[in-house]
Parts: C-alpha cells; sequence; structure tokens
C-alpha cells in the first residue's frame, strides 16, 4: 500500500514532539518531510538562555540529531524556508525551489520576535534573542565588545542580560514598566528581582522608553538614546519586546489567523481539514501558548488524529512562570496583582529575599506571585486550578503544603543545593542524579514524562516541588502547566466527578453502561478506573449495583494482604482492639498449624499474621473463627482506643465501648480509600485521635469529634468537626461524615484529600447543620451496610471465587 | 510437532482473570483469560521484582502486577514503556472449549528461576494505594 504523506512546515520542538508521538502510534502510516528554516537539527529553545550563561553548550541542547530523522526515514530539508503552499496541488514550495507533495500538512512554524519600529533598528548589532544564530552573535560580540543594552525586562530579556553579564559585558537592561516581569511579579517581586540583579553587576533603567538606536561611523550600533534625551553606549542591542505568532506562511496561503492560526481542538486548522498546525503558531480557543507543556499536549492530541485514531481533544491549559536565572527562585500564576475585590496574604522578608504574595477572591486562591521560595508553587497552582474554596486553610495557606509532617527528603526546598546523591523522593527511592539524567537523556519536560520514567513524586507527591525546580534547571522546562480538566485515567477523558454524576442522575448500575455511556476508549478499563467505577456503581447504588470482583485489587479479591513473596498476610478483626484467651489460643494454634513465619502486632491494635499461604487462606480463617479485619482493603480498618474510663485513673469516658459500637457498626465498608478511626477517653489522647479519618476524644461533658487526619505520608492533623453529649451522637455524626465521604470523594481519595477539596465548610453544612440531612445520611449507610456479609465465611454472597485458592493443575 | 497438553476448560478462568498450573519445584504459568475469552500463558512472574502476574487486573490484553503496577502484554510478555523487560511466555491452544499448553516448553522454559529483585525503583500509585495497614 502506498503511504500517505505527511509534511511538516517548521522544524522545532512542538512539531518534531507532534511527530514522535505519531511515530509511537503509527510508524509507517506516513512518509515524512520536513523543513527548517535554521541550519539545525531539533534543538531545546528553551536552553537557548543557559547557553548563553556559558552553562550549557550548543550540543547539549540538541533534541533530535539528524540521524534521528534519517533513522525513522525522514527527510529532513534544513535551511530551507517555506514560501508557499499550493492547496489545491498539496504541494508545498520552499526558498530553493525545493516542493514536497502531501496528503496532510503540519504547520508548526512557532513564533517571531517583535521587533518595535524603533530608527535605527537595522542597524548592524542589533539582534533578537530566539535562536542559535542570536545566540551565537550575542557570543561572539561578548568576546569583542564591551557595552550591551537589552530593551524589554521580561523573562527572554533578563535571560539574555544574565547571559550576557556572565560573559563580562557591561548590560543595561531597559524597561518601559516601572517594574521588571511587570507581566509576571507584582511591584514587589519585580523590585526584589532588580536588587538581587543589581548585585550582579547588571545595571537597570525601568519606566524608560527607547526612542532611537544610534549608529557609528562603522554602520554598527553605538548608542541608545531615551526618550528623556539622554544616551548611553551600546555596540550589542538585544531586543526582547515579546513575540508573535509566525503565521507569515499561513495569512499568505488563506488560513484564517487571528493572533495565530485558528485551530479546533483536534489540532486542525478551521480553513483546511487537510492542515493543523500545533505550537506557538496555533490559536485554540483564542490562546496561543508560549509554554513548552501545554505545546506538548497539543503534539500529542495532534499525532492521535493524524495517526486517524481519532480520539482526544485538546481543551486548554492553565499556565504559570518560572525564570531560568541561576540561582533566582520566582513563581507566578493567575492574577497575582489582585485588584478591587480581591484580599492578598503577604509574607515579606527583604534581608532574606523572600516575598510571597497570595490573591484571594470570594474565598478562592485566584493568583501566586512567589519569590525567593519557590517550593510551594505547585501546590498554589493546584488550588488555583481547582478553584476550591481556601476558606478553612486561610491561616495555613501562607505556610504551604509542606510545612509539617511532610516526609521522605530531610525537609529540602532548595533542589540546587542539594548534591546528586540526595534522595528526592523517599517513596521510591529516587536521587538527585537518577532525575537529572533521565531528563537530560530521555528529552523529559513535563512532570508528568518524570514521573513516568523515574517514579519520583509519583507516590505520594510531597517532592513535586523538589522535581519541578530540577526540571527547570535541567531541560528549562515549563512543567507546570496541566490539562483544565484530569481525566481518570488514559481510557477516557472523564473526570472522577463526571462518572460520579453519571451515575446518580442517569441510575447506571454495572460497569459496561458506564463505558458506553461516557464512551470509554477501552473495552474494559484499566486497573485504574475499573476499581474505581465499579465502587461509584456499589457506593451509589447499593443493594441494586453488582460488585465485580475482578474491578478489585487482589487484596480484596483474595481478602487478605499480598506480600513481596507472593504469599499473603492475615488480619482477624479485634473490636477495638479487645481480644480474650480464646481468640489468643485460637490464634496460636493457627500459627503453629499452617506455620506461619511471622506474627507481629499492628498499629491498629491487632495481630497480623504474615507468609500465609493463599491455598491456606480458607482454612486459616476457618480455623481463627474471627471476622474478617478488612485490613486489605478500601475500606473501615480498625477503631483504636484507650482503655479508658473504665481502668484509666485519668479516663473520663468510656473510649473502650465506644470504640467496639463504632466498629460494629461500620465493619464491612467499602469507601473511596481506607477508613481510620481511633476513640481516646481523655484529652492525653492515647488512641491518637488526632491523625485518624474520625477521631474521637473524650472529655468531662462529652465527646469532642475530629476529622480528616492522616498518619500516612504526609501527617495531617485531623480538624474540629463538633463537640457533642451522647455516644448515640457520635455514632450519628461519625457515620454521617463516612457515608458523605462516601458518596462524593474520589476513588483513592482519603478524608483529609476529600475534605481539601471540597472544603470542611462543605461538610459542616450537610452534617451539622442540617440535622434532616444528617440523619438520612445515617440511615443511607446503616442501608448499605446491613446485610453485608464477611468474605471470610459468607463467600458466595462475598461474590469470593473460591477456585483462586487453588491451582487449575499442578505438574 | 507440539504435544498439548489440556490443562482445563476456559469456563474454568474467571472473564478478566487468571488461574495459575502449579508447576513443582519451578515457577507456576498464570493462564489469563481476558473479556473477549482469548486465553494467554505467562510466567507467573513480573520482570520488575517477581509478582505474580496471576494475582492481577486483567484488562484489554494486558495484566496490571499486583505488587507495583506494572503493565505486561499478555501477547508476549513484555513490560509497557517506560517500563522494561519481559517475561516468559507460553503458547495456548484453545480448542472445542479446552485450553491446552505445550508439555515441550512447560518442561523447559522458566524453569528454577529465583526471583530477583530489579534495581530499579518501585513503581507508581499501586504502591502507595496498597501500602499494608493495619
Amino acid at each position: 500500500m502506498k503511504k500517505m504523506k505527511l509534511v511538516m512546515v517548521g522544524n522545532g520542538m512542538a512539531g518534531v514532539r507532534t511527530i514522535e508521538e505519531l511515530l509511537k502510534m503509527a510508524p509507517d502510516l506516513y512518509d515524512i518531510a520536513v523543513f527548517g528554516a535554521e541550519p539545525h537539527p531539533n534543538y531545546n529553545r528553551i536552553l537557548l538562555s543557559p547557553v548563553l550563561a556559558g552553562e550549557q553548550t550548543l550540543d547539549e541542547i540538541i533534541l533530535n540529531p539528524v540521524a534521528w530523522y534519517e533513522e525513522h526515514g525522514i527527510r529532513l530539508h534544513l535551511g530551507k524556508k517555506v514560501v508557499d503552499v499550493k492547496r489545491r496541488q498539496r504541494v508545498v514550495v520552499a526558498e530553493d525551489g525545493t516542493e514536497e507533495e502531501y496528503d496532510r500538512l503540519l504547520i508548526a512554524t512557532g513564533s517571531n520576535p517583535f521587533i518595535p519600529p524603533l530608527p535605527g533598528r537595522d542597524l548592524k548589532g542589533v539582534i533578537a534573542f530566539r535562536d542559535i544564530a542570536d545566540t551565537h552573535t550575542m557570543i561572539e560580540a561578548a568576546k569583542t565588545h564591551k557595552h550591551a543594552v537589552v530593551v524589554g525586562g521580561g523573562l527572554l530579556g533578563l535571560e539574555a542580560a544574565n547571559g550576557l553579564a556572565a560573559r563580562g559585558m557591561d548590560v543595561t537592561l531597559v524597561h518601559i514598566a516601572p517594574w521588571l516581569m511587570d507581566r509576571q511579579l507584582d511591584g514587589v517581586a519585580g523590585d526584589l528581582l532588580r536588587k538581587s540583579l543589581e548585585e550582579r553587576g547588571m545595571k537597570f533603567r525601568v519606566e524608560t522608553q527607547t526612542e532611537a538606536l544610534l549608529g557609528g561611523p562603522d554602520g554598527r550600533v553605538a548608542a541608545v538614546r531615551f526618550k528623556d534625551g539622554s544616551e548611553i553606549p551600546a555596540d550589542l542591542v538585544v531586543i526582547a519586546a515579546g513575540i508573535r505568532p509566525n503565521t507569515e506562511l499561513a495569512e499568505k496561503i488563506g488560513l484564517h489567523c487571528v493572533r495565530g492560526i485558528v485551530v479546533n481542538d483536534t489540532m486542525q486548522t478551521i480553513t483546511d481539514p487537510r492542515i493543523y498546525s500545533v505550537g506557538e503558531c496555533a490559536s485554540h480557543r483564542g490562546i496561543a501558548y508560549g509554554l513548552v507543556a501545554p505545546l506538548f499536549e497539543q503534539g500529542k492530541i495532534c499525532a492521535t488524529h493524524l495517526a486517524e485514531f481519532g480520539i482526544g481533544r485538546y481543551l486548554g491549559s492553565s499556565t504559570s512562570t518560572k525564570l531560568k536565572v541561576t540561582g533566582i527562585d520566582l513563581f507566578s500564576a493567575g492574577n497575582f496583582m489582585g485588584g478591587p475585590d480581591c484580599e492578598e496574604i503577604i509574607m515579606s522578608d527583604p534581608y532574606g529575599g523572600v516575598y510571597k504574595k497570595l490573591v484571594i477572591q470570594d474565598d478562592k486562591l485566584v493568583g501566586a506571585c512567589l519569590y525567593g521560595d519557590t517550593v510551594d508553587g505547585s501546590f498554589y497552582f493546584k488550588l488555583l486550578r481547582e478553584g476550591r474554596t481556601v476558606h478553612d486553610i486561610r491561616d495555613k495557606l501562607m505556610f504551604g503544603e509542606s510545612h509539617l509532617g511532610d516526609a521522605g527528603h530531610q525537609g529540602q526546598s532548595k533542589a540546587a543545593a542539594m548534591a546528586d546523591s540526595d534522595e528526592v523522593c523517599g517513596c521510591n527511592g529516587v536521587n538527585k542524579g537518577v532525575i537529572c539524567k533521565a531528563i537530560k537523556d530521555k528529552g523529559l519536560f513535563t512532570l508528568e514524562e518524570v514521573r513516568k520514567v523515574t517514579k519520583a513524586s509519583a507516590s505520594c507527591g510531597s517532592c513535586t516541588g523538589l522535581v519541578e525546580q530540577l526540571l527547570m534547571f535541567t531541560a528549562g522546562g515549563d512543567y507546570s502547566a496541566t490539562p483544565k480538566k484530569k481525566a481518570i485515567c488514559g481510557c477516557t477523558d472523564a473526570s472522577h466527578k463526571e462518572v460520579r454524576e453519571v451515575i446518580r442522575e442517569e441510575h447506571l448500575l454495572t460497569i459496561d453502561a458506564v463505558y458506553r455511556r461516557l464512551a470509554w476508549r477501552t473495552p474494559n478499563g484499566c486497573a485504574s478506573c475499573r476499581p474505581a467505577v465499579n465502587y461509584y456503581l456499589i457506593s451509589t447504588w447499593p443493594k441494586e449495583a453488582k460488585d465485580d470482583p475482578q474491578s478489585h485489587f487482589i487484596n480484596e479479591r483474595s481478602h487478605a494482604n499480598i506480600q513481596k513473596n507472593g504469599t499473603y498476610s492475615v488480619v482477624p478483626r479485634m473490636w477495638g482492639g479487645t481480644t480474650n484467651s480464646s481468640e489468643l489460643r485460637r490464634i496460636a494454634d493457627v500459627v503453629d498449624k499452617y506455620q506461619i513465619p511471622t506474627v507481629k502486632v499492628t498499629g491498629g491494635q491487632r495481630i497480623d499474621l504474615l507468609g500465609v499461604k493463599k491455598e491456606d487462606l480458607p482454612a486459616v480463617w476457618q480455623d481463627l473463627g474471627m471476622p474478617s479485619g478488612h485490613a486489605y482493603g478500601k475500606t473501615l480498618r480498625t477503631v483504636k482506643t484507650c482503655v479508658g474510663s473504665e481502668w484509666c485513673r485519668f479516663g473520663t469516658q468510656d473510649s473502650t465501648q465506644l470504640g467496639i459500637d463504632l466498629e460494629r457498626a461500620l465493619w464491612r465498608m467499602y469507601a473511596p480509600h481506607k477508613v481510620k478511626l481511633a476513640v481516646s477517653g481523655c484529652p492525653r489522647n492515647c488512641a491518637e485521635s488526632g491523625i485518624k479519618d474520625v477521631g474521637v476524644i473524650g472529655v468531662d461533658s462529652g465527646w469532642e469529634v475530629y476529622v480528616g487526619g492522616n498518619g500516612g505520608i504526609k501527617t495531617d492533623v485531623a480538624q474540629f468537626f463538633v463537640k457533642l453529649k451522647t455516644a448515640e451522637e457520635v455514632l450519628e455524626y461519625s457515620g454521617a461524615f463516612i457515608q458523605l465521604y462516601r458518596e462524593e470523594g474520589w476513588y483513592l481519595e482519603r478524608t483529609v484529600h476529600y475534605l481539601a477539596r471540597v472544603g470542611i465548610d462543605h461538610v459542616k453544612a450537610r452534617v451539622l447543620d442540617d440535622a434532616a440531612n444528617r440523619k438520612a445520611l445515617w440511615e443511607r449507610l446503616q442501608y448499605a451496610l446491613d446485610g453485608e456479609p464477611d468474605p471470610w465465611f459468607e463467600f458466595e454472597k462475598a461474590g469470593v471465587d473460591v477456585r483462586q485458592f487453588a491451582p487449575v493443575g499442578v505438574l | 510437532m507440539s504435544d498439548w497438553k489440556i490443562i482445563c476448560k476456559v469456563e474454568d478462568i474467571p472473564v478478566l482473570g487468571a488461574r495459575r498450573l502449579a508447576r513443582k519445584g519451578s515457577t507456576d504459568v498464570a493462564i489469563f483469560r481476558n473479556g473477549q475469552d482469548k486465553v494467554f500463558a505467562l510466567l507467573d512472574r513480573c520482570p520488575h521484582r517477581g509478582g505474580p502476574l496471576s494475582q492481577g487486573i486483567v484488562f484489554g490484553d494486558s495484566v496490571a502486577c499486583p505488587l507495583h503496577n506494572w503493565t505486561i502484554n499478555l501477547g508476549d510478555g513484555c513490560a509497557k514503556a517506560p517500563d522494561v523487560g519481559c517475561t516468559q511466555r507460553f503458547s495456548v491452544k484453545v480448542e472445542a472449549g479446552q485450553v491446552s499448553l505445550d508439555v515441550e516448553e512447560l518442561t523447559t522454559l522458566g524453569l528454577g528461576e529465583t526471583v530477583v529483585p530489579a534495581v530499579v525503583a518501585v513503581g507508581a500509585e499501586t504502591a502507595a494505594a496498597e501500602r499494608p495497614a493495619v
């Protein structure tokens, strides 16, 4: 079969990434040709700044060497600018007459520097900062000339000025606005930035307008004159006044352009269905993006359509900014300037060089501007995107996500200060050197890519800030642009929220019905979405939706915890952490009979039998004669208690009994994630109620209830919820809270994260303020749990496939 | 000529599930059945850290390892990128609802291999999600 022809105009990062994605999906679909106006193969344009500053070399920033194009059979036309496309004949024509026919055309011409109409702009020594040639010119000029003037105090201008200063030039940066990076920073942060750059020897003229560039007798620029009449000497002028989408070719061939080539959600131009466009030249829903992460997202979407998979839509991205000047940390996102309807929380330490401003509007974080300490940038960015209310965390907001209890990376907040051997991700044991090497060797740009390849930041995420800093310094990637809506997994575009809603509103009862209704891309989902959808069905429609055993992780299918060697652990239930001689005797007998190698007391006040062979599980359960402890599931785990008023001389309440009552009321309960409770009999809190999903503390006059605590990866202290008089009330209020979480939580979302998402005020309104709703929630929970089987004894009712315990055959 | 041995009926394997065939003295063989009733057989050992693949979640033509959520292709036994590694695959024949495996393969492939923990980092979400608990 004859291959279709794909021609790409533009040989930059977004375009080549699209080709890479396409080759992964459909390696043999197209005969591909690429035109590049520059004489270089695809390189990392973002890293021109470090090259200029002498921190990296040109060779190091090449992303796809010429050999890569050859290897994939791509005809590469370097140094050939495309001047025309004959759309009727479907032929691309380059300046030198080279022609290529196409079936599909991809325009990725990027952007051009904007050069304001200044007198003298054509003089020798006046350049933009856009490509390798510009960078080369600057490096050469720095060797032979002294005075450099950079016009424009934005990201690029500052990076150019920094690089030229590092190469020994006397640099003055001229900026028209009152402070630097006025599109990304407020005045205070802008001034802090200026101060620290001045300490490096750079000079600044802010609120200054350039009037003309003056030439010398040799035709080279010699000076810059400002509106106020003053002049400064200049042997090199770098104009960094912004960029414009390069739509010259597109406009010439009649494609609709409005500040970029207008494309739809599949990156197809709206004018010609055979022509696609990605990158800085494309205008999607009115926005031409200039950051790598959204452009790569576009590339991926575009590739699926070029590959004729016809899946995926680009829905736009939110973006944030960082500066690539070594030693300077700044971050901004959203509306960082604030305004009349906004409130601001500000932390300013000019001596320490730290400034943080958070802008809040209608109880939501709408903007952030950080200088000097940016490790919480991703946390603020997440809050900003999710648009959740921050009312309840206002007092802690300024201190970020990691101010307490964060474990796994030695409390580091500056990645640059870490040694290569220092551990960044404590969950997966990934050190700085490994991450940097992966970023360099595999050409990673986004946080997601680093997570996939190195696993760093892929588990608990507490090191995300550090990984982002490493990306910044190693790849220059603007990692933090993310899709506006997060899909459950790659099988669908639907979010957790959408799946929950459609199941409730349309009374869906089977996984297949959900997959059909939401047009899942895979026949039976994957290990991420299937357990989630199954949980949503059974929690929304108890007694109606049928639980699907094959949509549970192995632990919930075998009702025991799989261990690293394929054996299992068994934890029988001990109500409120209490047991007796008969149970202990049976446990001892089971350990002997089945030669169980390890017996351990757990943190949840019960006994763990480790190393049980799978075929022994049913007999072990039978011989124990104790209920399942559900230590293996997204279920109620334990209710930890102290001895309370029955024995303890300090006890004010019977915490043990309340713990037992709670556990008896809630056991066998599936939830979005595991649920742990504790009851303490006095404020000494020996049961550690402060770090439980629901923690109860007895006081002389009743009980205090706390919610959303977590003693895991990141220690989160539970928030005070309500003070109650009687044990019956504690049951009702706790049950109602848990039921709300069961109905609204997203799969694998602990109560702390659920609360962080919806806000405790939302929960209080539904459980505390609305008595009827509270009672209804509590009743729904009791209804759902009524008659639920114990999976260790009622195999059929619990849907336990007993075939799993025996091999299908023995050889 | 292959010598085929009948192991079980297709219906003995749960849909989107697996059974294991015990081999005395060596690693078991996992026999999978996917949503389209296609049957596959792999050594019951993930190339990552030796997890029993028979215990994983089956979807499409893949299984997710129960230990660290590597995705293994049921057809060729290889891990999905960016993870790297393959486990031994076995030929399967299904006739009249009976699943047969090749005797020669069963007696020669993937024998006596002990679990070698890989040096690669432990994987992603499920590792945290499936944390042992109390």
